[in-house]
């Protein structure tokens, strides 16, 4: 009984498959050298914009020091970095969000710093006191809301949003996400844990949906009538208005921004910042590479093509963000924000806020 | 009468317990050893106390987790079940309209990952999207006015995942049905079953075990799936575990959460296996010839066309059709030289990663066959497949940890020696993200390619042996030839789950490396949908080659095929 098929033509074919496969092989072995050389910087970044790869391009061409990047989740890049210990071969860990900062600074991650250039160039309450990470752009996290549909009278403050009258009509996203952490992470330091809870409980009642999707999403939600106001980091409505995608631009072209809280302690913002790593092997080039990221012309980058607030006083914004007004921050020193994180999680899991 | 032969020739006595023992036994057992690592260093958590974080998981989360792992499962096992098995029973047993297209075309939602139909989908049917839009536009309606199902919910979720997995099912049981002897068919119909009645009580519990394989697959897959349930806002084990790790900072109790998993999961197949038990069914005769089939017409035929028709459009052609219109809008920003450079990394890995694990499983396998099944090999084996049960980021942290501690050590003794650290060898290079897809997929490679080599009568063996062949010439020269389809078929499957593969190469992966996966990942979680197609089409472009190639083979893999 002759159950299997020619067995003639398929070894036949047989060496031909190989030698593809060995030649595949042979042509990713270029990945597997990791580089370690004085001449280049090794970047651990949870950054993932287009902005970023367009300045480490400048930041070549202008001292010939090459940039290996390696993107990802900060979480998983501070696992990575905290168990790959001291011969990790990242020099600078840039990252969203000072809690998440703080969080790799408690980890041991960094190293100190000090830099008069970076110094002059960042407000004390935007760097890490000793040293150990530097912000390079501020965000502000503001209420977003539809022009036809709420009145920026009817708005005042973060706590007022606990308010039963925008009951249905309030779109954020979920607590698992940093920026929603230090924001909650503020209001406990600004008003104690007790008082922060109950107000989560109240604006978990008075969302418009399940939290689900990013800032953009909840964004486009307000703009196609799934609620009235959003809480978002503003250079996501600033990409948003300057989308390649016609229906962004025409679902954002109605949103207003607002900056809560002017008459007390000011919006809340955070930074993006970095920070050079403990076991830097080339801590010369990094530091080098954060001063050029704060200096003007990459700050100019920063708020042109990303939207973002400068963190150096003297940059500019773009005309986008400039539209938006000046406003009042809030001056609490962002490093606080990763003092309370834990706390917010656990207290954002309590009050229902998925 | 075969596996006797082998045995007789070997010297009776205290020798012969360790008999077994040769290169090939200490492959498999070393093989399975490496591979074993990263699960019992996260299975090793489970003893490290985790503090008061249980407590408050258990009074806040874990019910949710459970709840929607539960419904999950639940959900897409009923899916896949009914989906991938009536196709399949109407592909090989009838004859209608369309029906030599649907053979293959089954097969194509195999290609799409979970997360990309899960992007396209809610592209289309979110509130802000254009079917929505288009309905509150043409009928002057507001949010509440109007009922439209939530697509970013469990129930999208478990339609998701149910479209893209559904293939698994129908694969096994394809092949299942294709395998079945007629005879006992026919004696079923002798003795007065109607085609549905012979169906349910005779083809489904000989294509049983198929079928089960064909389910577990699935439901593997979907706690394992992260990109979906984290678009869609499903909190399950598997965000659990990632929220717990990464958002509150408790490795312990998140490795602990996976244990839980991977307990739960390894219960699941060993009732399956139970439930099997004493019952097993056999084919007891090797009768072959062509399948007869049941001539549909009219309405039956229409129905069975519809049947097989809306999984493939829903699960393969409405994403693909949505991503096409994506790329064609995006391509001049997005199909750059970058681009290209994430389409060599994923071939080159998949290429890298299914070759290592077909050549792996196939020396495993045969190693298990020349020990006659040994226990300790037979363990070895079951040992080497535990990753599939693991999440693709558990088994990531599993390798990191092992990676991070020798390089670590090497790198001190290499300093004290020699005065020279060369960084981390092995934990910052593809060479992790390679072991890491082993670990993960080697069972589907093993799984494969033991049922076809099981197939093979050991008397083949015992020929070769006797005219003088060692075993690994008799492996080359006898059984190659004989399971190259089933090789091949083994090495598709890996291919297109590592080209799939997410949180393990976003993880692992070296400095300026990044795959059409983990691009897509990174626009999408960045709410660029639009921008994401061209790398998602590309990951599903690629897999239809291999799934194509796949169901040639199987077509042509029922016994006496091509006989003529």
């Amino acid at each position: 009984m002759q159950k299997y098929a020619k067995p003639a033509t398929v070894r036949a074919r047989t060496p031909s498959a190989l030698f593809a496969l060995v030649a595949v092989m042979t042509g990713a072995g270029g990945a597997f050298t990791p580089s370690a050389g004085a001449a280049e910087v090794n970047i651990y970044s949870s950054r993932h914009y287009d902005a970023d790869r367009q300045l480490y391009a400048l930041f070549t061409a202008e001292t010939g020091i090459k940039i290996n990047l390696l993107q990802g989740k900060s979480n998983a890049l501070v696992e990575r970095l905290k168990r790959e210990g001291k011969y990790s071969p990242a020099d600078l860990l840039i990252t969203v969000d000072a809690g998440n900062l703080g969080r790799a600074q408690a980890a041991g991650l960094f190293q100190a710093v000090r830099s008069k250039v970076l110094e002059a160039a960042i407000p004390a309450r935007f760097r890490e006191s000793g040293g150990h990470w530097f912000g390079l752009t501020m965000r502000a996290r503001v209420i977003m809301y539809h022009k036809d549909r709420v009145k920026p009278s009817e708005l005042s403050t973060y706590e007022a949003l606990a308010d039963t009258k925008w009951k249905g009509r309030i779109l954020v996203r979920s607590s698992n996400n940093i920026y929603n952490q230090s924001l909650v992470a503020s209001l406990i330091a600004a008003n104690g844990f007790d008082k922060t809870e109950a107000w989560a409980r109240r604006l978990v009642a008075n969302m418009a949906r399940r939290p689900r999707g990013g800032d953009r999403d909840q964004i486009r939600a307000v703009g196609a009538g799934e609620g009235d106001i959003a809480i978002a980091n503003t250079y996501y409505l600033g990409r948003l208005l300057a989308s390649h995608s016609a229906k962004d631009r025409e679902l954002t072209a109605k949103i207003g921004v607002f900056f809560p809280n002017q008459k007390g302690r000011g919006t809340h913002v955070n930074v993006s910042g970095a920070g050079v790593t403990k076991y830097a092997r080339n801590k010369a080039g990094a530091i080098k590479l954060l001063e050029f990221l704060v200096g003007p012309q990459a700050q100019k980058v920063f708020a042109e093509a990303n939207f973002e607030y400068p963190v150096n006083p003297k940059a500019g914004r773009s005309a986008i963000v400039g539209s938006w007004g000046p406003f009042k921050a809030d001056s609490l020193n962002v490093a606080v924000l990763s003092k309370h994180n834990a706390e917010a999680v656990r207290l954002m899991d309590r009050a229902g806020w998925r | 009468m075969s596996a006797d032969t082998l045995v007789s020739r070997k010297p009776a006595g205290r020798g012969a317990r360790l008999r077994w023992l040769d290169g090939w036994s200490v492959f498999t057992i070393g093989v399975a050893a490496l591979v074993s690592v990263p699960v019992l260093v996260v299975l090793s958590h489970f003893f490290i106390p985790a503090g008061d974080v249980w407590r408050h998981l258990a009074e806040t989360v874990l019910t949710r987790y459970i709840v929607n792992s539960l419904w999950l499962m639940i959900g897409v096992g009923t899916g896949t079940l009914v989906i991938g098995v009536a196709t399949a029973w109407l592909v090989t047993m009838c004859r209608f309209r369309g029906r030599p297209t649907f053979e293959w075309a089954l097969l194509l939602p195999m290609a799409v990952p979970a997360y990309v139909i899960a992007y396209t989908y809610t592209g289309l049917f979110e509130f802000a999207g254009p079917v929505q839009g288009y309905l509150r536009d043409s009928f002057a309606l507001a949010k509440g006015d109007y009922w439209f199902p939530e697509i970013r919910s469990i129930g999208g979720a478990i339609a998701m995942m149910t479209l893209v997995l559904y293939p698994y099912v129908y694969l096994l049981s394809r092949i299942a049905f294709l395998e079945q002897s007629v005879s006992v068919l026919e004696v079923s119909r002798t003795l007065g079953c109607n085609p549905w009645r012979s169906f349910f009580s005779v083809a489904l519990p000989l294509a049983r075990p198929g079928i089960a394989a064909g389910v577990a697959l699935a439901l593997m897959e979907t706690l394992n799936d992260f990109g979906t349930v984290q678009y869609f806002a499903v909190d399950n084990f598997t965000t659990g575990i990632f929220r717990t790790w990464f958002g509150m900072g408790e490795p312990e109790a998140a490795t602990q959460l996976a244990a839980t998993l991977m307990i739960f999961i390894f219960a699941l197949v060993l009732i399956e296996r139970l439930s099997r038990g004493r019952g097993r069914v056999r084919h007891t005769t090797s009768r072959y010839r062509a399948l007869p089939s049941y001539q549909l017409t009219g309405a039956k035929s229409a129905a069975a066309t519809t049947a097989c028709f809306l999984p493939i459009f829903l699960g393969f052609l409405l994403p693909g059709a949505v991503l096409l219109d994506w790329t064609v809008e995006t391509a001049d920003r997005m199909i750059d030289a970058r681009f290209f450079t994430y389409a060599a990394n994923s071939f080159s890995l998949a290429a890298i990663a299914s070759l290592l694990a077909v050549a792996i499983a196939l020396a495993m396998v045969y190693g298990l066959r020349l020990s006659q099944q040994n226990k300790v090999m037979v363990f070895a084996a079951r040992v080497a497949s535990m990753g599939y049960a693991v999440p693709g980021a558990v088994i990531a942290v599993g390798v990191l940890l092992p990676f991070a501690w020798f390089d670590t050590v090497l790198n001190d003794w290499l300093q004290a020696v020699f005065d020279v650290s060369p960084g981390l060898v092995f934990s910052g290079t593809i060479f992790a993200v390679i072991f890491a897809y082993l670990v993960r997929f080697l069972a589907i490679s093993l799984n494969t390619v033991e049922a076809s080599l099981d197939k093979v009568t050991t008397s083949m063996d015992d020929a070769s042996r006797t005219l003088g062949r060692k075993p690994g010439n008799t492996l080359l020269s006898v059984h190659l030839p004989m399971i190259y389809g089933s090789l091949l078929t083994a090495g598709i499957l890996v291919f297109v789950d590592v080209m799939k593969e997410l949180p393990a190469t976003l993880f692992l992966r070296p400095f300026n490396f990044d795959t059409l996966a983990v691009r897509t990942y990174q626009l999408a979680s960045d709410e660029r949908l639009a921008d994401a197609s061209s790398a998602a089409l590309a990951i599903v472009l690629v897999g239809v080659v291999p799934v194509v190639v796949l169901s040639i083979a199987i077509a042509r893999s029922r016994p006496g095929h091509g006989k003529g």
